[in-house]
């Protein structure tokens, strides 16, 4: 009888592990076969298409001063590009301004080609049948910070503003869902669908992040960039519309970029 | 205006290994634009690649393939140094063609 009852209390804790054990495992194996999917589609990423063509835009003359941007400077001298990335956003002193990728080339187009600002932040992401010059020169200037380690500085004051006020950012809740970027990236293990989120306040899943943007998007056949992002997270909160390159903006990439110092980049990656 | 092609070709053991990326809509033409009208299709039709003049690779597509295409093969008796070409061409009749030396 005592056996009898033994081997019952046995059995059923076996079910119980057993089905405990094979949710987890389910939920694991998804997000394992998204990595090997993502793997598979790494070897030919479209985002290559968008960097050769990138290259051949800073080479181009253009705009009314018919000039290329091989003259443009990305914080490490006139025409530097390799590297300049991964220490982006930094101070620039012929701005004034501390300034990320995108807000960069907006200068460089209009200071050195010559293209009216508004004009060169107008529609600067990519549609169906729409290529844009932003997305291009994103692809190209990112590709050439490939493996080089993250090493964003906030020794001007007014980097280190950025950092504060992007980090205000990323912690404000607002909007009609009380919705902050830290409601979603803030906690370990949170999906939306089959998608990770990752923790932005943890070091590794930080630099994880930040390093595979900007990304070609499978399901919508462009490059997105950084820029695009956090557009689309703060549409995705219900926020006010991040204007593109606007303070904001800038601000919060540099709190995310210098979270991510320390890791190689590696971008433009491959997402679903 | 066309984007060109990235073509890799690689030795792998005794045969090449060819790898492309190609710029390309593939509209398939069932989609519409945001007032309701079709997007009319546009698709790579035809894909052939050559090596020394003779087709190694000769493809008919539809609009089931992927936006921006990867395409991957083997072909046997390729050398390095050798060249491989590939061409497109597409429902409206427009055509490109890439090279790539074989490393």
């Amino acid at each position: 009888m005592n056996q009898t009852w033994e081997r019952a209390a046995r059995a059923a804790c076996a079910i119980v592990a057993l089905t405990a054990c094979g949710a987890s495992a389910q939920e694991r194996s998804a997000v394992e076969e998204i990595e090997r999917y993502r793997q598979a589609l790494g070897d030919g990423n479209p985002a290559e298409l968008w960097e050769a063509r990138g290259e051949s835009l800073w080479k181009e003359k253009a705009g009314p001063k018919n000039a290329s941007l091989e003259k443009c400077d990305l914080g490490l001298g006139p025409g530097v590009v390799r590297g300049a990335y991964a220490q982006m956003p930094r101070y620039f002193a012929d701005s004034g301004k501390v300034e990320d990728l995108e807000s960069r080339l907006v200068t460089c187009r209009s200071t050195l080609q010559g293209i009216a600002p508004e004009e060169a932040k107008k529609n600067p992401f990519g549609g169906p049948g729409r290529k844009t010059v932003n997305d291009a020169l994103v692809a190209y200037i990112t590709s050439e910070s490939r493996g080089i380690k993250m090493n964003v500085q906030t020794s001007h004051p007014k980097e280190a503003e950025a950092y504060e006020v992007g980090r205000k950012i990323f912690f404000h809740r607002g909007g009609p869902y009380d919705f902050a970027c830290a409601t979603c990236h803030g906690v370990d293990n949170i999906r939306i669908r089959l998608q990770d989120l990752p923790n932005l306040t943890k070091q590794v899943d930080a630099q994880r992040a930040y390093t595979s943007w900007p990304a070609y998007r499978v399901s919508q056949g462009e490059v997105r960039t950084f820029q695009w992002r956090l557009e689309d997270c703060f549409r995705q909160q219900r926020f006010p519309h991040l204007d593109f390159t606007s303070e904001a903006s800038i601000a919060l990439t540099m709190f995310l970029a210098k979270n991510a110092n320390g890791a190689p980049f590696n971008a433009p990656s491959i997402k679903r | 205006m066309t984007d060109p092609m990235k073509i890799r070709a690689t030795m792998s053991g005794d045969k090449v290994e060819v790898k492309v990326l190609m710029s390309h809509e593939m509209e398939t033409g069932q989609r519409k634009d945001s007032k309701g009208a079709a997007i009319p299709a546009h698709f790579i039709q035809q894909v052939t690649a050559t090596h020394n003049g003779k087709v190694v690779l000769s493809a008919q597509w539809g609009p089931a393939v992927s936006k921006n295409p990867f395409l991957s093969f083997k072909f046997a008796g390729g050398k390095p140094g050798e060249k491989v070409s590939i061409t497109w061409t597409d429902n409206k009749g427009e055509k490109r063609t890439d090279e790539a030396t074989i490393s």
